[in-house]
């Protein structure tokens, strides 16, 4: 969207055309990567986000750039809606030394502390104690800052949630937990892993306020998150959010999806996040399909930039392989 | 320990004051609380019960609960929150009470602490302590008596100590806290109450090299933590019967000081690395091994190694002392690698 355009719009409008354009760019930019690494060009585990973009946007929109943010293996939609260059992304898709954490993690690992985005974290459930950490050192300097903390449905069966769920509850810690429950750990559907499949009753057990929330739909979420971190930020213990979504695409690229129907994959298509704002920006005449195509287009054109910037980076020289392990000696 | 000589320590006081090896860490956290707002302690029963081996006791009446923080048993959340707090900018001390249970915080250590520097391409700094008890020789059976900073010494990205000596118990913890990477620190829990004297105003210490505890010409004695004592005891022994040994006190597990381990063995040509981890994929065969490539030529006698007994630890003071390096073997190690090599 233009900048002329935005401003002519009314600021709710703009806003969600706003929502709408980060979500079409994760579409976009996951869309791309899968292209990427069915031609090599990109390797390792790459786990795209497709159908959950409006759980990162929607959380994202309500928080402001000084608090932080942990993520997962599934992280490219978290950092994109964080603000992170789409480019320095790219490049990290890349392992070029432009990438945001300069070529050494990759897909699973994004990071860019300057915008307190503390990364994706590819042990299930790892990131949670961080998030508390955080949070804690948050609250022991009376810093009103909100962490936000990434995790799929498969971390609540991990004993680190319980762990950390009991002490950001018994600490009072500014965490708001959001569980991006798509149905399925890996290959393994949640009726198949959880004794108690309502997760938001579980967090709730540990005395937190916890409920579940339309992950498909940005703006419900968007609702949810902005109360729960009005809370969390006004002093009222960590929340959770149990947010409904699902994963269109395979777990990662080497998944043949063997453990669900195509048809449940279809239905769930049929609340498709992107569409669904679209549809509604559509109906009211705030976004045309014109207006839709101009963004689409110009999201390419930023992904093509993207892509010819990363691919004529600079890799880290063999002599730099033992750099970051620790920190240099001071002299 | 008297009689040896203590390096690494700078003495600026002729005061001396009795204390013990806790009083002595002790010490160290309440001045690290003292000198830094940033610093608190956390860990199961740090708190109200004073510490499971009354390493704390006092300081939460001294400090408050906010920074003398009793944990639940949870020691993954609790480690990793160490970590995420110190990604947030303060300097946390944890505890873990005993090193077998810190195997349920590994995967936060390993894979966080150890690893975040690198993966971020050098954003998070973990500037973060870990203490916890370690070793044997309190009949506390096979979950409470193991020696696996051998173990921790295997991961890069980590810092890993262990103090043996007053002086390190007091002195370790400061560094270590400006050291902007992780680092465990290792206590063996048969020295807490190790009586002796430091000087009244005793501070940092460096956390980098390894110190020649005893001066010696026949053979190099290397070791760390609780077996500096029985090693120590060894050279006494050796001294009886005309063997000079010189005793290393290796104090940084990771990284190794190969400077001083190669130089002692330059100057006695004969080795013998005593370390109470299981011997076999231990700290001492890494210590033998580097021997082999940085100190072959200066090598009279294979090195040899009196390691821990290869089985969990039995509850009964017999087995376990058995299961333990004994003076008397790394006398007869010495005394093999004095006698069975060239002369």
């Amino acid at each position: 969207m233009s900048t002329a355009a935005a401003k002519a719009l009314q600021p709710r409008a703009a806003h969600q055309r706003d929502l709408l354009r980060q979500m079409l760019a994760i579409r976009r930019f996951e869309d791309t990567c899968a292209e990427l690494y069915s031609a090599g060009e990109i390797r390792g585990f790459v786990h795209l986000y497709i159908g959950e973009e409006a759980v990162a946007v929607g959380v994202s929109a309500a928080l402001t750039a000084d608090d932080s943010i942990v993520s997962t293996y599934r992280d490219h939609g978290h950092a994109l809606a964080r603000g992170l260059p789409l480019d320095s992304v790219m490049a990290e898709m890349y392992g070029k030394t432009t990438g945001c954490s300069r070529g050494r993690g990759g897909s699973m690992h994004l990071f860019d502390v300057s915008r307190r985005f503390y990364g994706g974290n590819a042990i299930v459930g790892g990131g949670l104690p961080l998030a508390v950490g955080i949070a804690l050192a948050d609250k022991l300097r009376g810093d009103s800052r909100v962490t936000a903390c990434f995790f799929g449905d498969g971390a609540v069966a991990e004993g680190e949630f319980h762990e950390c769920m009991n002490l950001a509850a018994l600490w009072d810690l500014p965490v708001l937990f959001c569980c991006e429950n798509n149905l399925y750990a890996m290959g393994t559907a949640l009726v198949r892993a959880q004794a108690q499949t309502d997760l938001a009753l579980r967090a709730g057990s540990y005395g937190m306020p916890a409920w579940p929330v339309d992950g498909m739909d940005v703006l419900a979420v968007e609702h949810a998150a902005r109360s729960a971190v009005g809370a969390v930020r006004a002093g009222g213990g960590p929340h959770f959010l149990e947010l409904r979504t699902y994963r269109f695409r395979a777990h990662s690229m080497y998944d043949p999806e063997l453990y669900r129907d195509k048809s449940e994959v279809q239905e769930w298509k049929k609340r498709d996040p992107v569409a669904l704002l679209a549809g509604r920006l559509r109906d009211s005449g705030e976004c045309t399909d014109a207006e839709f195509q101009a963004m689409s287009d110009e999201l390419t054109a930023e992904i093509d930039a993207a892509i010819a910037a990363a691919r004529a980076a600079p890799v880290e020289p063999v002599a730099d392989l033992t750099r970051f392990v620790y920190h240099p000696e001071p002299k | 320990m008297t009689g040896t000589e203590v390096t690494g320590t700078e003495v600026t006081s002729t005061e001396m004051v009795k204390t013990t090896y806790r009083e002595a860490m002790r010490d160290a956290i309440r001045e690290a609380l003292q000198r830094d707002d940033r610093v608190f302690l956390m860990g199961e029963d740090v708190g109200r019960y004073g510490g499971c081996f009354a390493v704390s006791l006092g300081l939460l009446a001294e400090f408050g609960p906010e920074r003398i923080r009793d944990t639940p048993l949870s020691e993954s959340a609790f480690v990793g929150a160490g970590i995420g707090a110190a990604l947030a900018g303060m300097r946390p001390i944890v505890e873990i009470m005993t090193v077998n249970f810190s195997l349920l915080a590994l995967d936060q250590i390993m894979n966080n602490a150890a690893t975040l520097l690198h993966m971020s391409g050098g954003q998070c700094n973990v500037p973060l302590v870990i203490r916890m008890t370690t070793g044997a020789g309190r009949q506390v059976a096979a979950q409470h008596s193991h020696s696996l900073e051998g173990w921790y010494a295997h991961i890069p990205g980590i810092r890993v100590l262990a103090p043996a000596t007053l002086a390190d118990a007091r002195g370790m913890l400061w560094t270590a806290l400006q050291d902007p990477d992780p680092v465990l620190i290792f206590e063996h829990g048969s020295l807490y109450n190790m009586p002796g004297t430091l000087p009244a105003d005793a501070g940092a210490v460096d956390i980098r090299s390894a110190a020649v505890r005893r001066a010696g010409t026949d053979v190099s004695l290397i070791t760390y933590g609780g077996t500096l004592g029985t090693t120590c005891a060894a050279a006494d022994a050796l001294a009886g019967d005309g063997i000079d040994a010189e005793v290393v006190d290796l104090r940084s597990l990771r990284p190794l000081d190969d400077e001083t381990i190669s130089g002692s063995v330059a100057r006695t040509h004969r080795a013998v690395v005593v370390d109470e981890g299981w011997r076999t994929g231990s700290l001492a065969a890494e210590v033998c091994a580097r021997l082999m490539e940085q100190a072959f030529w200066d090598l009279d006698a294979p090195a040899e190694r009196v390691c821990g007994a290869e089985v969990p630890m039995p509850y009964p003071r017999h087995l376990e002392e058995a299961a333990l390096p004994r003076a008397e073997a790394i006398v007869a190690a010495a005394r093999r690698a004095v006698g069975g090599g060239l002369t």
